[in-house]
């Protein structure tokens, strides 16, 4: 009985719907590796690096991913007119990533104003690994 | 002619030019109090309200929301770019209720605060905004609870379904 049961619980697992959020980080993962072939997967470190780091905004005004979305993003953050916005960390918000066509919304209008240019897929993929786990 | 005539004329004068004064005081102030009429559009709803409360088309006239749509790439210095279908879809929603084609007292005495030459692209620049909040110090607006004057629903609660009148005015501490 108990080895029915045990066997049960493994499939359960098995069975068990991957977290949205990895569907997305797959999507991501393909276009890493068709961007760069040495593609060696996707780093929380790097991504928390990438949300933390300082930069400049087209408006030349001092600012960075934390500015908006808070620097702790199990916290929700605010835009420039006010607007709360809900936290980017999917642990405290389970919508996150879940959505693809929102996320490259963001990606491509926030990339384009503190990069200057497009994320690469590597550098989603490694910003929502990182927010995916934050804890 | 009778020496005191004048008097008695400008007297009457001042008086009835003074009760047609409140009168047309008193009916604009009922026309004001008006609400926009409703609107809706799913993308402007969802779009239009990501970073910002929802502004109601009726606050600014056609060329100031083109002008607007026209520049998302760089909109009050953040880029709020929409894919084509959108932008345009979104455009022609909020053109097509803009003030100029409002029949409502409030959009009427908008559009005609802004010189002809003029599309501004925030509402609290244009003259109506400016002389309708003139008692409002600019300190006000700094309140951690307002954060600037574009957040008229700090105040106005109603105003993302376009109700702006006076007596619903809340200011917060």
């Amino acid at each position: 009985m108990r080895n029915v049961f045990a066997s049960c619980l493994c499939l359960a697992a098995l069975n068990a719907p991957a977290a949205p959020f990895q569907e997305l980080l797959g999507q991501y993962e393909t276009q890493a590796r068709q961007e760069n072939p040495a593609f060696n997967g996707f780093s929380a470190a790097r991504g928390k690096r990438f949300y933390e780091e300082k930069r400049v905004a087209s408006s030349g005004r001092q600012s960075g991913c934390f500015d908006c979305h808070s620097p702790n993003p199990a916290q929700p953050g605010k835009t420039h007119a006010n607007k709360i916005i809900d936290p980017m960390a999917v642990s405290a918000n389970s919508k996150r990533f879940t959505d693809l066509q929102k996320t490259e919304k963001w990606f491509r209008r926030n990339c384009a104003d503190l990069i200057g240019r497009a994320c690469t897929a590597q550098e989603k993929g490694d910003f929502i690994e990182f927010l995916a786990h934050y804890k | 002619m009778k020496k005191w005539l004048p008097y008695l004329l400008f007297a009457s004068t001042v008086l009835s030019v003074t009760a047609l004064l409140a009168t047309s005081a008193n009916g604009q102030e009922h026309e004001s109090q008006e609400p926009f009429p409703k609107v809706e559009n799913a993308a402007w709803h969802s779009e239009c309200s990501g970073c910002h409360m929802l502004y109601h088309p009726a606050l600014l006239p056609t060329r100031s929301w083109k002008k607007i749509m026209g520049g998302l790439d760089q909109h009050f210095g953040e880029n709020a770019s929409l894919d084509a279908a959108q932008r345009e879809e979104i455009t022609r929603f909020l053109t097509s209720h803009a003030a100029d084609r409002q029949l409502n007292a409030r959009s009427r005495r908008i559009v005609q605060s802004i010189p002809p030459d003029d599309a501004p692209l925030r509402f609290s620049s244009t003259l109506y905004f400016i002389a309708h909040h003139d008692e409002i110090p600019n300190t006000l607006y700094q309140r951690k609870s307002i954060g600037s004057a574009s957040h008229c629903a700090a105040c106005h609660h109603g105003a993302e379904q376009g109700e702006f009148s006076e007596s619903t005015v809340r200011i917060p501490r």
